[in-house]
């Protein structure tokens, strides 16, 4: 890593929920007014104007960083200023809503990357977001809610935090909260009770927030093995001892096509890798490694993935190979991989001669790994 | 293959069912707020609750309080009733009866895992908790992890003290509702200042903590699905798949069953998950093959799996729907031995599991 210029990254805090309404601003801005009590320098730099009233009355007496006003096909949205934000030079900036899209015409795409430009400025950054917007757990999401959540913030922008907290309400409480109007308008109530917060989407999404802030804990512990020598005692769990033993390295080979379930591979790769500390690589073959003579919409397809492998800080390679499912092998072989992850082969004729049957050649050829036919995680009905 | 024992509810379900049931007839319900240390404001979480609740017109008393409590909570208390506890020479007993007469709809107690002295109509808190939901009072309660009896080994491992009063895990499994409290570790540090001396553990350090949130949290998560578990059997909801990792190694004579197991339970650990273990019987074994599965299922069981040995026809079939039913998200499997006569009726068998365990996640090991 280069030697640091300028001022130190600011810390990253996470308030971590599983829907609107869990109380998430609400503990932020409650944090917020207690670090302004030990005379911390504290400044909202971004707050949902609609906020339910009782955050709204929480807000007062912080200082806030007037938002910019955009216009945008007639309407006007608002959005962080970030350049005031950085001009106000606050020693902890409060963002609401991480995973948020800017409006077009913002500087910046998404409200992390003008998060990463305060923290890069050395400001302290505490933020809210609800699990459903990992990226890694996307297909997760969809295959328990049926709902495909669109605004998503990459997995390693969580990772950097230093902390996460969980913000946590029961499922009762939060319905209750939701039937006296105090999450949505009225109007809103009765297609939200049938939506997203059906009781067993609810307990769902607890849950998986719940195990995602100890994954989150668990990672973060390292830090402190690699800061001390002192002796404390740990429990029997796989961690520590295990995993330092380097034959139990694994190293994982993603292999991505032009079918769309490559996304999903990626993010179930990703996910796998971070919970066995492994360094994943993602790989794609085709017969001439330019890939030139292929369809316009399947070069795209496939520059899509490798920047959607990017995006997750997956290494990407490219081969040529005239045998698709042996040149996978024979790299895996070459890299020390020893899990290989495929996706199933699609069942239609079209996505077949996209995707083609890689899974099971590979399976076949590949009888001295480990190969993962990860499952296409579509909707199951449950109402 | 024995389908009428795969959709039989689990005992603890069952329990949990009968428990839940026998108070909900008389509308009462428990709810935990759990935190990893003292410190992490469950207190004053349960106690603003039971100050909205009032607010709203909820009948509300506080049967028990910390001896000790900082200004915010005092400020809170002043505007609650209470039902002052039995005084004994060392120690607060909630006056049951005294409880019962005046009949609230909600009463808090603060905190749970407390000993009542020798002589008292309950030898711990948490039985004159079952007593009041069985009188219809609702409870607000709070737990520290260190005082749940399963963890007490654990926490003793990472704290280095040990605690005489806990409460069963099971208690918490019944709860109608748990809440976790949860705060980075350094604010719960900077909070306790000398909080942790008074009660007996010192020198806590961050790592600790870190490793009790991190405890505490998995528990709450435990008991989330256990409640959607019942939920989805209550509602006849087909199982929300994903949410736990779970695990199946099926093994076979010829497989390299005790790598696989041994994959299995790390993984398990790793991301906290379930392991099961399956053989499926079919057509005439070898004594051989009978005691290298002996073996095998040995292992599984010293790796803290459930195993299960299903009789079936067609394994593959068996062990779609064995991992359908277990909300299985992940199988673990050999790689086929090459022409097998079968095979070539049938098609070779992984690639068959492939394609009959949809959604599933098929994870194939060397031989």
């Amino acid at each position: 890593m280069p030697a640091p210029e300028g001022p130190q990254r600011g810390n990253l805090k996470v308030y971590l929920g599983y829907a609107a309404g869990v109380g998430k601003t609400f503990q932020m801005l409650a944090d917020g007014h207690a670090a302004v009590e030990r005379g911390v320098d504290v400044a909202v730099a971004y707050f949902e104007p609609h906020a339910r009233h009782d955050t709204i009355a929480q807000v007062q007496g912080l200082d806030h960083v007037p938002h910019r006003k955009l216009d945008y096909r007639g309407r006007t949205f608002e959005e962080m200023n970030t350049d005031a934000v950085l001009a106000r030079g606050p020693r902890v900036a409060l963002v609401d809503e991480l995973a948020h899209t800017n409006i077009p015409g913002s500087t910046r795409a998404k409200r992390w990357e003008d998060v990463q430009t305060l923290l890069d400025a050395g400001i302290e950054v505490w933020t809210t977001m609800n699990v459903q917007h990992i990226e890694s757990l996307n297909d997760h999401v969809w295959q328990v809610t049926g709902i495909r959540v669109r605004e998503t913030v990459p997995d390693w922008v969580i990772r950097q935090a230093a902390e996460i907290v969980a913000v946590d309400v029961t499922p009762e409480a939060l319905l209750n909260r939701l039937k006296r109007g105090a999450i949505y308008k009225p109007e809103m109530v009765e297609k939200a009770l049938t939506g997203f917060f059906k009781g067993s989407n609810l307990g769902a999404l607890r849950e998986m927030t719940l195990r995602q802030a100890a994954h989150e804990v668990d990672l973060r512990q390292s830090v402190y093995d690699e800061a001390s020598d002192l002796q404390v005692p740990t429990i029997s769990k796989s961690s520590s001892a295990e995993t330092s033993g380097e034959q139990l390295k694994e190293r994982i080979l993603i292999h991505i096509t032009a079918d769309a379930s490559s996304a999903m591979l990626l993010r179930r790769g990703r996910r796998v890798a971070d919970f066995l500390h492994s360094t994943p690589v993602a790989l794609f073959v085709h017969k001439t490694p330019e890939f030139a003579d292929l369809p316009a919409a399947e070069r795209e397809a496939i520059e899509k993935h490798l920047r959607f492998a990017r995006n997750l800080r997956i290494e990407t390679a490219i081969l040529g190979g005239q045998d698709v499912s042996r040149t996978v092998v024979d790299f895996a072989r070459r890299n020390q991989v020893s899990q290989i992850f495929v996706a199933r082969s699609p069942s239609g004729l079209r996505e077949r001669l996209l995707g083609g049957r890689y899974a099971e050649d590979i399976v076949r050829m590949a009888d001295d790994l480990q190969v993962i036919v990860v499952a296409n995680r579509s909707r199951r009905h449950n109402s | 293959m024995r389908v009428s024992d795969l959709s039989r509810p689990s005992p603890e379900r069952l329990l949990r069912q009968v428990q839940a049931e026998e108070n909900k007839r008389w509308g009462a319900r428990l709810k935990i707020f759990l935190g990893y240390a003292p410190g992490v404001g469950k207190s004053f979480r349960m106690l603003d609750e039971a100050r909205r609740r009032h607010e709203r017109g909820e009948d509300i008393v506080v049967a028990a309080i910390q001896s000790q409590q900082p200004e915010d909570l005092q400020a809170l208390m002043q505007k609650l009733e209470v039902v002052p506890p039995l005084q004994t020479p060392d120690a607060q007993v909630i006056d049951v009866d005294a409880v019962v007469r005046r009949s609230p709809q909600v009463c808090v107690i603060d905190p749970l895992a407390t000993k009542n002295p020798p002589g008292s109509r309950n030898s711990h808190r948490w039985q004159d908790v079952q007593e009041l939901l069985r009188n219809g009072i609702s409870i607000l309660t709070s737990v520290n992890l260190l005082h749940v009896e399963e963890y007490r080994e654990k926490v003793q491992a990472i704290t280095g003290k040990d605690t005489a009063e806990t409460i069963p895990k099971s208690f918490l499994l019944a709860a109608d509702d748990i809440v976790i409290v949860d705060v980075p570790t350094d604010l719960c540090l900077w909070r306790l200042g000398e909080k942790l001396t008074s009660i007996g553990i010192s020198n806590i350090q961050e790592r600790q903590l870190s490793e009790l949130r991190e405890l505490a949290l998995l528990l709450t998560a435990e008991v989330v699905d256990a409640q959607l578990e019942t939920y989805v059997h209550a509602h006849g909801i087909e199982p929300v798949f994903g949410t736990q990792e779970r695990f199946l190694v099926c093994i076979t004579p010829d497989s390299n069953a005790l790598a696989m197991i041994e994959s299995g339970k790390r993984n398990k650990e790793r991301f906290q998950g379930e392991l099961h273990v399956v053989y499926v019987r079919h057509g005439d074994r070898s004594d051989d093959d009978t005691a290298a599965i002996e073996t095998y299922l040995k292992a599984a069981r010293e790796a803290g799996a459930t195993v299960e040995v299903l009789e079936a026809d067609d394994p593959i079939a068996a062990i779609a729907e064995f991992a359908s039913e277990k909300r299985i998200t992940q199988i673990f499997i050999g790689h086929s031995s090459q022409e097998h006569w079968r095979d070539l009726f049938f098609g070779d068998p992984v690639l068959r599991l492939v394609r009959a365990a949809e959604g599933i996640d098929v994870r194939v090991f060397p031989r």
